[in-house]
């Protein structure tokens, strides 16, 4: 059923949703502290701000370290429940997943904020470590989603075969099962690493007196000065993570097409 | 009768599904399931000076419940939470059509992604580039300024719930538009002829085959966007200028600058009271859609 004026609104639908990317590098080179029109020449200045904070690098730097162990652990901690959803019955199948999976829809103020009361009252010093303890809590729904539908691609008779074959059920997972599957491997890296770069609420109330790129951020919007330089700082960060996500979705399809399934669309 | 072999297989592969799921299973326990018990308990104990006293009390629930200030932030939550999800969902339905329908089967992948990209992006500079927008000197009102089309600035476009609404449906659509894009890819299309066959035009094909089987899409969408809404910290923040507080802002304001973590937790858990309230509610509606159809 076609409708044609739907195409129109949808483009314009889209412009709504990019609107705030697009603007983004226009104010970022433009030449005036005010973010507004009419604009004022071209410079690359708010770039050299940016660029010569410490701050930000050692934000960066923080942000790198709990991104990579977040990625590492969720992907991980996701390998295996999609691994049993997939493959295994069990008692208590739907209820110990829907746990695993309930942070994708809990609200991460009361997630984090639960979180703090308890560190508070065992006494466990807020630092980048709890950051990545909550991070890995929020990230591996993502992963046992993104996994769950590699998983569930794999064609049962490989593994057959491998055992059929004479390789124990290890070797059988490390030497067929998970080269089929590293696509989706990847692409979840990829994915909980973005999220958990992302992440501001948990990284806020966690991190103690340690910053992540997100909480740098959110402070320098106090500061009217410092507004350009954000910008800066967001266009590089739009441009590194359409590279990121173009990487995701090209292992996404190349785990599609190796092991021979029909593409559905997006990851989520 | 039972076959031994089959009980044997299934009782080691139950064990094989408990054992794999164990690591995942036990982190999500310690991390979410023991720290939300603490807070359930916080929220039944008395606030002491620093301390928080194992008395039992229900006077944290009543004043959730009952004092103006409270009560008014969190019927502030529902309502932004409301408009935000029916904003959502209303203008994300056409662009799931749209692609569902309209798109070559070859390049719907790509229109998913092209979605999708804006989600990805720094959640934080997307809410303060709409504040940029909106704001009083900003994108919108110099612009139009420029275009000599206004003299002054609007000074209803920022600080207030409409903007709040807007950037949330902004941060949210990808969230509507892939369960109701899903729920419409699943519909068989010769429905749809069989319709017109039989007389009806293509607007009530829509209306009367096309929306009611994509339902269980809308209400799937209706929650993803309703939950996260409802616990929005940095939107009433930074679009609301902190003076149209929400739910997340009150329990940050209670557990860390107010130090009176029974009420913040009682506030918290009431919150996820209410959230599961919605969704049990939506559930259920979409079961007894499915049923009304067969």
């Amino acid at each position: 059923m076609k409708f044609p004026a739907l195409k129109t609104y949808t483009v314009a639908y889209l412009l709504f949703l990019y609107a705030p990317i697009l603007l983004l590098p226009i104010f970022a080179f433009n030449d005036s502290k005010i973010i507004a029109f009419p604009l004022q020449g071209f410079t690359t200045g708010w770039f050299r701000m940016m660029w010569a904070d410490d701050a930000l690098f050692k934000a960066l730097r923080n942000s790198l370290i709990v991104g990579i162990s977040t990625s590492i652990m969720a992907t991980t901690l996701g390998i295996f429940a999609a691994r049993a959803s997939t493959r295994y019955a069990f008692p208590g199948k739907a209820a110990g997943l829907g746990l695993i999976m309930l942070p994708m829809v809990l609200p991460e103020m009361i997630m984090s904020m639960s979180m703090l009361v308890v560190f508070l009252a065992i006494g466990i010093p807020l630092n980048l470590f709890t950051i990545i303890l909550g991070h890995v809590l929020v990230c591996t729904p993502f992963a046992v989603a993104i996994l769950t539908s590699a998983f569930q691609s794999l064609d049962k008779s490989l593994e057959e075969a491998a055992q059929d074959l004479g390789e124990g059920p290890f070797s059988t997972f490390w030497r067929v099962i998970l080269p089929l599957v590293m696509p989706g491997i990847i692409s979840s890296a990829l994915i909980t690493f973005t999220i958990s770069l992302d992440e501001f609420i948990i990284a806020f109330f966690l991190g103690g007196t340690e910053t992540t790129l997100s909480v740098y951020i959110f402070g320098q919007f106090r500061f009217p000065a410092r507004v350009p330089s954000i910008m800066a700082l967001g266009t590089i960060l739009v441009c590194l993570s359409i590279a990121l996500l173009t990487t995701a979705e090209y292992f996404r399809r190349r785990g599609i097409a190796r092991t021979g399934a029909k593409d559905t669309g997006g990851f989520l | 009768m039972t076959n031994p072999n089959r009980t044997r297989l299934w009782r080691s592969e139950g064990a094989s599904g408990l054992t794999l799921i164990s690591p995942p299973l036990i982190y999500a326990v310690l991390m979410l399931a023991a720290p939300l018990a603490t807070m359930a308990v916080y929220s039944v104990f008395t606030d002491g000076y620093l301390t928080i006293e194992p008395i039992l009390t229900a006077q944290n629930y009543i004043d959730t419940w009952t004092d103006v200030l409270y009560r008014s932030v969190m019927l502030r939550s529902l309502l932004v939470s409301v408009f935000v999800t029916a904003a959502t969902v209303i203008l994300a339905y056409p662009v799931a059509y749209f692609v569902s329908f309209n798109v070559d089967p070859s390049k719907k992948s790509m229109w998913l992604f092209l979605i999708t990209i804006p989600f990805w992006t720094s959640y934080l500079i997307r809410v303060f580039m709409w504040k940029v927008i909106l704001g009083y000197n900003g994108v919108i009102n110099s612009g139009l300024k420029a275009l000599h089309i206004i003299d002054q600035p609007l000074g209803w476009l920022n600080y207030n719930v409409g903007a709040m609404v807007l950037t949330l449906a902004h941060a949210y659509a990808p969230f509507a538009i892939l369960p109701i894009y899903v729920a419409l890819e699943k519909i068989d299309r010769s429905l749809m002829e069989a319709g017109q066959d039989l007389g009806e035009t293509r607007w009530t094909t829509f209306l009367r085959v096309t929306l009611p089987l994509s339902m269980p899409g809308v209400i799937a969408a209706v929650l993803i966007v309703f939950i996260p809404t409802i616990g929005d910290y940095v939107t009433p923040n930074l679009i609301g200028g902190g003076k149209i507080p929400m739910i997340a802002n009150a329990i940050e304001k209670l557990m860390l600058k107010a130090d009176n973590k029974p009420l913040g937790s009682a506030i918290a858990i009431s919150a996820m009271l209410i959230v599961g309230l919605v969704s049990v509610l939506f559930l259920f509606l979409n079961r007894r859609f499915m049923r009304g159809q067969r």
